[in-house]
């Protein structure tokens, strides 16, 4: 694994900074659409991402819609504009949950003292990999509103072979959860974050798929996207 | 899994504003119908070209020549070298995703109404598995960044979402050299950099002799 914090960086501080031109009256706006949402479900974060997710809505585009229609009510009144940031926000704060959780995952192996050498530093990469996107999102949502709170997870950490299981289906279920959100991200900046995010994610499942001897391509050639309701189902027992 | 979650109206419905063309020129993209089955096409194929602008075609035509270089590279290249071991079995996986991923932009572009480009001829300079795996390495990264770069540009949310499903396929395939080799599975760190058309063609171009 080769350091390359430095250069990682740029893509999302892009990301950022063309956010940050974004006009001031957008900008405005999109506060106030971050503030009508912050009355319900935002302010505390993963009271959205839990309702968004346990919405009974099958569909991902519909699922990420119900976490602002849980929180403003009236959306439906609320002008395309409103919408598009909102709708973006509650994605943005989705993905920054699950971040948080793969972030503190990785802390809590890499404390457990069950993993040396390569798989410690596979470990370690992927982990402060993840610390990367928590800070990039947390930014993110800031521009756009009230960033998502941060979960307490817990995790069973048994042995080096269960926890190597474990990390395998967090990274499949993070690189599925950013595919099937991929689609319903209104603003570009915020799409090539994603992206930029999504591939890292798909990288780590594929590393540890193979150390597991599974194959780095489960779904084979075309990658299956899982909406919202799915992955909470996933991630649940993980929140304390 | 819920297929729906692309192929639903109210997704292609979605409208991806302000696309910058010049900055992102290269897209890759093909239609969910493709990806999720023949039978799938039919009723997006009309939505598809409703939103899609002009280029698209162009795009999905581009998107067809980097995968036929990379199914040529592990099918043709990969037998003429003779790969042994797990780098043998990963070249053959790879070769028959990227051969799927060809199939899947013909039948979009068909279905578009475009003409699907024809495969040029490829020189690869192999001569063994290491340099074979090396420049695997690169080709696969490249996808990445190509993919990557195209996707805020697309304007139809249905190509948008099955560039997605291909691109975290070919970043899988690039992870998977990476380890195999002893180099960096993950290259840009925490966030793949998405690549220009010049960037991509600065690393296939060479390898494309008409």
């Amino acid at each position: 694994m080769t350091d390359t914090s430095t250069a990682a960086e740029r893509p999302t501080e892009g990301v950022v900074k063309e956010l940050a031109r974004d006009d001031v009256e957008r900008k405005k706006f999109l506060r106030m659409a971050g503030k009508t949402m912050g009355s319900g479900a935002a302010a505390t974060a993963l009271g959205a991402f839990i309702a968004a997710c346990g919405s009974s809505s099958s569909s991902s585009s519909s699922s990420s819609s119900s976490a602002t229609t849980s929180a403003a009510s009236s959306s439906a009144a609320t002008s395309s504009g409103s919408n598009n940031s909102s709708g973006d926000l509650a994605i943005v704060n989705y993905a920054l949950t699950l971040e948080y959780l793969e972030a503190q995952f990785y802390d809590k192996v890499i404390k457990s003292g069950l993993f040396s050498g390569t798989n410690l530093s596979v470990i370690k990469t992927f982990g402060s990999e993840e610390h990367e996107h928590v800070t990039a999102l947390h930014k993110v949502a800031m521009s756009l509103g009230t960033p998502a709170a941060k979960p307490k997870g817990k995790f069973p950490l048994k042995d080096a072979a269960s926890v190597t299981k474990l990390a395998a289906t967090v990274e499949n279920l993070g690189a599925a959860a950013y595919l099937g959100q991929a689609g319903n991200i209104k603003s570009k900046e915020i799409l090539a974050a994603a992206l930029a995010i999504h591939t890292v994610e798909a990288r780590h499942a594929a590393t540890l798929n193979l150390l597991l001897k599974l194959s780095p391509t489960p779904d084979g050639a075309f990658a299956k996207p899982m909406s919202m309701a799915e992955v909470l189902k996933v991630v649940k027992p993980f929140i304390a | 899994m819920t297929h729906t979650d692309i192929a639903s109206p109210e997704l292609a419905a979605v409208e991806v504003h302000g696309v910058t063309r010049a900055s992102f020129i290269l897209r890759g993209a093909m239609t969910a119908g493709a990806v999720y089955g023949a039978a799938a096409v039919g009723p997006y194929v009309g939505n598809a070209l409703g939103a899609s602008g002009s280029g698209d075609i162009d795009i999905l035509n581009f998107a067809l020549t980097l995968e036929y270089l990379e199914t040529d590279f592990y099918k043709v290249k990969g037998k003429a070298v003779g790969l042994s071991g797990q780098a043998r079995s990963l070249a053959t996986m790879f070769g028959d995703e990227e051969g799927q991923h060809v199939d899947a932009l013909t039948k979009a572009i068909k279905a578009a109404g475009g003409m699907p480009a024809k495969k040029p001829k490829f020189v690869f300079p192999v001569t063994d598995q290491a340099s074979f795996l090396k420049l695997a390495y690169v080709l696969e990264n490249t996808g990445v960044g190509a993919y990557n770069g195209a996707g805020p540009s697309l304007s139809n949310p249905q190509y948008l979402a099955a560039a997605g499903s291909i691109v975290q396929v070919e970043a899988r395939h690039a992870a998977s050299i990476g380890l195999l080799t002893n180099q960096s599975v993950t290259p840009n760190g925490g966030f793949d950099k998405p690549l220009t058309k010049a960037q991509v063609l600065a690393k296939a171009g060479p390898l494309i002799k008409g």
